[in-house]
């Protein structure tokens, strides 16, 4: 294929994901300004108040940052999950697989789908935390860095979910299962040197942790990790994450008979 | 395959399915379409009409076997094979969330076709199959019909060199059926090869030159649409009589076997070489008078039969 017939087929499925969650954005893009709209109001506000400091700031300052980032990490994840496994589910996934458009195009696409509603969801959520602290971006590129890199790792995520489930319910066991539990683990709510020395260990086995850490680092300028480190280790999360899916759907698991 | 005839649209050589199952759904399929031909499939259930059409597309992934289209090899020139194939299969596959028009319009993305080129087109063929009045519409809110059409012209907005549908005619309406036959003659006449699966003799007898029929993963017939239709020897009659039958009427010719059904009639089965005037003359000879006649055989089960018997 072409370069060119290539870009063309790449922003094709980007505008085709964009089109779908701004449709249904009463389920894509209300939600999450909802609940993350109460953690603030609640644990930053109200209970936050009692808390005082946590890792040297206002607790309402120190898990903006966190939340945001939870944000942009489910709904990178619910995205490109959903819309790809209901592309499966209606078989309107044929419609790209008898077409010439390469396999890493059509990841790439989905991928930027994820991304974008990543994005999306993380600006609606940063408008909102101003309603509850003045927001001061320390390092501008290296936040927007930070969302960009973990919308990928995420998205990726939810492609590999998608092509192994069979139903709607295999779509929504690793968000419960296994999500949930990295992120509000993964030094959202706290900063893990509260934590005692088997604790931070555990604790830096988990990706959330480096993507909070870096994404509070270029908001705050401060983290709980080095962020050389961190962004090294996203990097080689999105490109393990990319080589395996793209090696499944070279393969055509769940997707080819 | 080295000496494959480079003016063949598709060769298939000795392909083979077995899915994940254990199911063997393909015993070794050969089969040549000519570019520019109108080329049925014909099976019934369950044959593996889908199976290799399924494969064609890479949706289905072959045991074993070789599939060139226009001289490529598919495994090996995707791009090219896959730009000249239009698909359109027996199931609804678009998003029933989007709109008539975007389905279209996507499609053509993914050929790498935008802008002007890629609006042209997709009013082209929405007009063609009489849908551009619903463009804006959401795709579940068409009718079954409109559906099918819909995946027709999603199939032809890039305009491949063949054109294969599953069962395009499954469940529309006759004066439908007949628009879409003129549609699809109209294209095969520009040069479109055209290759259609079908349950119906009918079909394939009104639009194609060639055919093969498969039955149980294997090609049984693979013939011209004439030779084929020359090939069913014989037929049945049935006659309705205007008045009650008090015996089976008798022919007194050994080729004619007549058997009574009940009291207002009874079927004549006879070779299809000789005409049924004679058939008239005997039973008014014989008092019984005729209110209405038709065909009964189901000529496809025959053909079937008779294919089978070849073997
Ligand atoms: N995914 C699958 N897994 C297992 N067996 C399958 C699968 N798809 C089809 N089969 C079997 O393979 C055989 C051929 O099926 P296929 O769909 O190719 O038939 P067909 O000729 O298209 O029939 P129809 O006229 O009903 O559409 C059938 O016995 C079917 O049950
Ligand atoms: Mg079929």
């Amino acid at each position: 294929m072409l370069a060119n017939h290539k870009y063309i087929a790449f922003e094709t499925i980007l505008i085709k994901e964009i089109r779908r969650f701004t449709r249904i954005w009463l389920q894509t893009l209300v939600p999450p300004a909802i609940t993350i709209g109460l953690y603030f109001l609640i644990f930053g506000n109200l209970i936050g108040r009692r808390i005082g400091e946590m890792g040297g700031y206002n607790y309402i300052d120190f898990i903006v940052p966190g939340l945001i980032m939870m944000a942009v990490i489910q709904n990178a994840y619910a995205n490109v999950s959903s819309s790809f496994f209901s592309n499966k589910f209606q078989r309107c996934i044929e419609e790209i697989l008898v077409s010439p458009v390469p396999n890493y195009v059509i990841l790439l696409g989905f991928v930027a789908g994820g991304v974008a509603r990543g994005f999306a969801v993380g600006l609606i959520v940063t408008i909102m935390s101003l309603f509850f602290t003045s927001l001061h971006i320390e390092h501008v590129f290296l936040t927007l860095f930070v969302v960009l890199l973990t919308s990928v790792v995420f998205s990726l995520a939810g492609f590999i979910n998608a092509l192994y489930a069979n139903t709607f319910d295999d779509i929504s066991i690793i968000p419960t299962f296994v999500l949930t539990p990295l992120i509000y683990l993964g030094g959202v709510f706290y900063s893990i040197e509260l934590l005692p020395a088997f604790g931070q260990w555990i604790s830096a086995l988990n990706p959330v942790l480096y993507m909070v850490n870096t994404f509070r680092y270029g908001i705050l300028g401060t983290s709980d990790v080095n962020i050389f480190w961190a962004l090294f280790l996203l990097m080689l999360f999105s490109a393990g994450l990319f080589v395996t899916a793209l090696y499944l759907l070279r393969r055509g698991t769940g997707l080819r008979q | 395959m080295h000496n494959i005839n480079p003016q063949n649209a598709i060769s298939i050589r000795n392909l083979q399915k077995t899915y994940a199952n254990g199911h063997q759904a393909l015993k070794g399929i050969d089969l040549d379409v000519q570019e520019n031909d109108f080329f049925a499939l014909l099976g019934p259930n369950g044959a593996g009409k889908s199976t290799i059409i399924g494969i064609i597309s890479t949706l289905v992934r072959a045991t074993s076997g070789s599939i060139q289209v226009f001289g490529q090899d598919v495994a090996t020139h995707v791009y090219e094979t896959k730009l000249s194939l239009g698909v359109v299969p027996q199931e609804i596959n678009f998003s029933q969330f989007e709109k008539v028009g975007d389905i279209v319009m996507t499609q053509a993305g993914y050929y790498g076709l935008r802008g002007a080129l890629a609006r042209e087109r997709t009013e082209k063929y929405l007009r063609k199959l009489d849908l551009w009045e619903k463009r804006d519409n959401r795709s579940r809110m068409l009718s079954g019909g409109m559906k099918r059409r819909l995946m027709i012209a999603r199939a032809l907005v890039h305009e491949p060199r063949l054109l294969i549908l599953d069962e395009p005619t499954a469940g529309v309406d006759i004066e439908l059926r007949r628009s879409m036959w003129e549609f699809l003659q109209e294209l095969n006449r520009n040069g479109t090869t055209i290759i259609l699966t079908t349950h119906y003799l009918e079909e394939a007898e009104n639009l194609c030159r060639n055919i093969a029929i498969i039955n149980q993963g294997q090609i049984v017939e693979n013939t011209s649409m004439r030779k084929l239709l020359g090939k069913l020897a014989r037929q049945t009659l049935v006659f309705d009589t205007c008045e009650e039958l008090t015996l089976t009427p008798d022919f007194n010719d050994p080729d004619i076997e007549c058997l009574r059904i009940d009291s207002h009639s009874f079927e004549v089965s006879m070779s299809t070489s000789r005409d049924i005037n004679g058939l008239f003359s005997v039973l008014s000879g014989q008092g019984i008078l005729i209110k209405a006649m038709r065909n009964k055989t189901n000529r496809l089960e025959e053909l079937f039969l008779s294919s089978l018997k070849n073997q």
